[in-house]
């Protein structure tokens, strides 16, 4: 029997009823000859692929209900860290759909795109002057793909100078997953160096594990513990005294924008995540869009095509011998670009300075009113975020961060980053972002301050926690051992 | 006031509305953090790496000054809505129903993250799990993944997949498979030290007997498009029973998701992997980008997929709600042993596809994919007609077909642009046997009128 609202919530394909249709097209102004006419019949499929049967309303209904059981910036605070989850203008989603951009097909004569393609130029430009690099690639579609344009790139530079022995590629312990997943994707050997007791790279650790096998380091700045690496300078002289190039996985870049270059930082090449630092929505998961800028050296080994300016016009350069290629097909996620550059061209240069400020001073903000409530692994200033560790609630009170962060829920908020980076037990990773206000981290700081109290007095209540969501907490062991990844009707 | 200052106080406005700080609060945060100045926050960057001047960056622009600037950037450009397209060769002009971005576009998916915190974003996990089931029955395949970047980059890790899967270190791939998704395999692939062999097209179509010739042992997979770049309809299943026998899989590519509307799904051909682009299915032209990668296969290989994929599972009250699963192939988990080191993908893409999807339904989809077929027939036969012109490949095609043209294309491009047409596709750029040869698309969106116009037009300047 159905209890009355703990009924499941129907997938679409529930409300399905033959015959029902939810769109219109016109009938054929050409000859309707027979399908098997115009196609020999061993190509056409007998049944209409089962989608579901639903009225335009049943679609519109369904989806909007399934928005209100989703949580998003434009609801309420999403501190996750590591993701720059910052307002998103909705300014940027008009001009993102003019016609000229959102109905532009890619191969639209260059003749006849010059205002996408100035708008590709004048990015270029804009994302060169702010990292210290020479040129910028838009072809990645997102973070990851960047680090894999970037080491192909890296690859291609080593090869083009009979440097074959150079296999290996450095990364911290604190670095993001896909780091050492693309190394690999590049036919890498990973090789991890250990942080140091303040949170930076370990100097020795990386000299030690240098030499001329070594292609790459690749290095979050500031890093993934919102710490900026202050042995940067010797970092450089280390790794390009041994002839390997740097790599800044720019994730983090939202800190130090117009402050410091990671070109003046000695980086080589280095992605930038539009989705974050530029504000283009993450859309549940994406489209993002990860740009990667080079040094000059690296120029040559750019994906095919860039965009050249010849006098007041503007075209795409596909003949570039030492090119790595494509990584994916056409220019990038250019309706993200178009955000990006909006973004860009209403901060300014004061406007990107301000943001690094604001994004720091509201991270450092909400550090000093936490840190006497939780464990501190690395007791520092931080830049846009902070990592706590849940330590002591899990060992006084058996309540684990994962508990902590399924009780913020309750309270409205999205919940940190947990479990990350893996060198921080129960970490806990704070970014509240330049454009939440003192009265929202306030918000947000009672309430964890709240739960750290319930964690002592009821602990019971965070343990079983989220009590408000649309479901309660969800057996994913179950989801792994019995995979269920597709509807099909009961029978 | 002087024009400098005048851009500071702009700058100023506009900041003020993404940073909402004021002054007062920025000295009361200061006072609690214990420092004196914002400047104080940044001393552990060292001297020399910090920037010692502002950043020479445009002027900021106000709102109306931003839509003005983007508007006349957006109208230097000839898109779809101001000449008739018969463009095509992996991007398609297809009617958008106003549903899909009214919903897919709503505040509460667009600026939402990958649900990590899984009871608070039911929506969009659910949306994931409706897409990955509405694939699945539109391909024929058991399992769907939640989106790749592209259809490029998705045969590319397809490609690789099938790598690991059958640990052999050669892919076959037709050259009739879209000549960019081409370029992308050979990136994505060469550094594991994955051969790449080119297997040629004769008439219009992969060439069998070149398959059974290349065909090895070392052979991980074959790789075709169906409907392939020409818009020809590939003998698939021979293909993927040649496959077979050698212990390769087969891959085939996707660029255009309507022609499963009408054509067999891959899965009931034999297909092992299906790689494709899913931007017809709701999305937006957007001058290449962003797109949607598909990705399925069978159940067998689920644990070599890459990318995310939504499970059903029950609450600790019995309730249906959705996660992400089998995690344990993700690079967030596994790092440098992961399937893949995809992370952010096209999350969004994918619930305007499954809304596109329902809209269209079950009838809808089969309905337009008709509408595809006819009206391409239709021009086929009438562009065919013209003396001069010519269809030179007899293989049955979907919505896209290859005319051999009395003038350069590009050039017969140049004349059409003065009628407003946007020509198709010239072939010489990636086959300079096909120097002559043009790749004309034609999708529910050209009316009889439009096709009548441009043989006309093509009447006139032959």
């Amino acid at each position: 029997m159905t209890v009355p609202g703990k009924r499941d919530f129907p997938v679409i394909f529930e409300f399905s009823t033959p015959g029902r249709v939810g769109s219109s097209f016109p009938a054929p102004d050409v000859p309707e000859l027979a399908l098997d006419a115009l196609v020999p019949a061993e190509h056409l499929r007998e049944e209409p692929a089962a989608l579901p049967e639903v009225s335009e309303l049943d679609v519109v209904r369904h989806y909007t209900r399934l928005s209100h059981r989703n949580f998003s910036i434009d609801e309420g605070f999403y501190p996750l860290g590591s993701c720059t989850m910052k307002y998103n203008p909705k300014i940027h989603e008009d001009v993102a759909r003019f016609p000229g951009f959102s109905r532009l097909h890619p191969y639209t004569p260059p003749e006849q795109a010059q205002g996408a393609l100035q708008l590709l130029w004048e990015l270029e430009r804009q994302l060169a002057e702010i990292s210290g690099m020479e040129r910028v690639t838009f072809q990645p579609a997102a973070g990851a793909h960047g680090e894999l344009t970037g080491l192909l790139m890296i690859r291609a530079y080593f090869e083009s100078r009979g440097e074959r022995q150079r296999t290996k590629v450095v990364v911290p312990d604190s670095a993001h997953g896909t780091n050492p997943a693309t190394a690999a994707m590049v036919g890498y050997q990973v090789i991890t160096v250990k942080s140091d007791s303040r949170g930076n790279m370990d100097v020795d650790a990386l000299r030690a594990a240098m030499d001329e096998t070594v292609a790459a380091i690749m290095l979050t700045n500031p890093n993934t513990l919102g710490l900026f690496e202050e042995r940067i300078t010797e970092v450089e002289e280390i790794v390009h005294g041994n002839g390997a190039q740097m790599y800044m996985d720019g994730a983090n870049f939202n800190a130090i924008l117009g402050i410091t270059r990671p070109g003046d930082q000695g980086f080589d090449v280095m992605h930038f995540n539009l989705h974050k630092t530029f504000t283009t929505p993450h859309g549940g998961g994406g489209p993002g869009a990860g740009a990667v800028g080079v040094k000059s050296h690296l120029v040559p080994f750019l994906p095919v095509p860039v965009v050249e300016r010849d006098g007041d016009r503007f075209r795409l350069d596909t003949n570039r011998p030492k090119s790595i290629g494509k990584v994916r097909a056409f220019y990038g996620n250019f309706g993200n670009l178009v955000r990006a550059y909006a973004y860009l061209r209403s901060m300014g240069s004061e406007g990107m300075r301000q943001i690094a400020e604001a994004a720091v001073l509201n991270a450092n903000y909400m550090l000093a009113r936490l840190r006497s409530s939780f464990d501190r692994p690395y007791d520092r200033l931080c830049k846009h975020e902070f990592v706590l560790a849940g330590t002591r609630q899990k060992r006084q009170y058996g309540v684990t961060t994962r508990d902590i962060a399924k009780r913020i829920l309750d309270y409205g908020f999205h919940a940190p980053t947990i479990y990350f980076p893996l060198i921080v037990d129960e970490a806990i990773m704070i970014e509240p972002t330049e454009t939440e206000s003192k009265r929202t981290m306030d918000e947000f700081i009672e309430a964890l301050l709240a739960i750290n109290r319930e964690a002592k007095e009821s602990p019971d209540i965070v343990r079983s926690a989220p009590h408000t969501t649309p479901v309660k907490r969800l057996d994913e062991v179950r989801a792994a051992r019995q995979p269920d990844l597709r509807w099909k009707p009961q029978r | 006031m002087t024009d400098r200052r005048k851009g500071v106080e702009v700058e100023r406005r506009v900041q003020q509305k993404y940073i909402p700080a004021t002054d007062a609060e920025r000295e009361e945060m200061l006072r609690t953090i214990g420092v004196g100045s914002v400047e104080a926050l940044f001393a552990d960057i060292p001297v020399p790496v910090r920037l010692d001047r502002p950043l020479s960056l445009p002027p900021a622009l106000s709102d109306p000054e931003l839509i003005a600037q983007l508007r006349a950037l957006a109208q230097a450009n000839l898109d779809c809505d101001r000449a008739t397209c018969f463009l095509g060769a992996g991007a398609y002009d297809h009617y958008v129903p106003s549903v899909v971005w009214h919903l897919a576009g709503r505040g509460e998916f667009l600026t939402a993250y990958t649900p990590y915190q899984a009871e608070l974003m039911q929506g969009e996990l659910q949306a994931g799990y409706e897409y990955q089931s509405m694939l699945c029955e539109l391909t024929g395949m058991d399992v769907a993944n939640a989106s790749m970047y592209d259809g490029a980059s998705a045969t590319a890790e397809a490609a690789v997949m099938a790598k690991d899967l059958t640990k052999r270190s050669e892919v076959l791939v037709s050259t009739a498979v879209h000549p960019e998704y081409r370029q992308v395999i050979r990136t994505y692939v060469s550094p594991l030290g994955i051969q790449v062999a080119d297997v040629p097209y004769r008439n219009a179509v992969t060439d069998i007997h070149a398959v059974e010739a290349a065909l090895s042992d070392r052979t991980a997979a074959i790789i075709i498009q169906h409907p392939n770049f020409f818009g020809s309809l590939e003998d698939a299943r021979a293909l993927a029973d040649l496959a077979h026998r050698a212990g390769a899989l087969l891959i085939c590519a996707i660029a255009e998701p309507l022609s499963l509307g009408i054509l067999k799904p891959p899965g009931s051909w034999g297909a092992d992997i299906v790689a494709g682009e899913g931007q017809p299915l709701g999305n937006n032209l957007n001058f290449g980008g962003p797109y949607l990668g598909m990705l399925a296969t069978r159940m067998e290989f689920v644990r070599r997929i890459p990318g995310r994929l939504v499970g059903a599972t029950v609450d600790t009250e019995g309730r249906r709600g959705f996660v992400l699963t089998l995690q344990t192939r993700e690079q967030h988990i596994r790092r440098e042993k992961a399937s893949s080191n995809i992370c952010t993908n096209e999350a969004l893409l994918a619930l305007a596809a499954a809304i596109y999807m329902a809209a269209l339904g079950k009838q809808g989809l089969r309905r337009v994919a008709e509408l595809n077929l006819r009206k391409a027939a239709y021009a086929k036969d009438a562009i065919g007609s013209i003396p001069g012109f010519e269809v030179p490949f007899d293989a049955p095609t979907f919505h896209e077909f290859v005319v051999r043209t009395p003038l350069d294309p590009d050039e017969l491009n140049r004349r059409l642009l003065q009628h407003n047409i946007l020509g198709g596709a010239s072939l010489g750029r990636w086959y300079p046997e096909l120097h002559d040869a043009w790749l004309v698309c034609v999708t529910e969106q050209r009316t009889r009128g439009e096709i009548d116009r441009l043989v006309e037009v093509l009447e006139g300047i032959r």
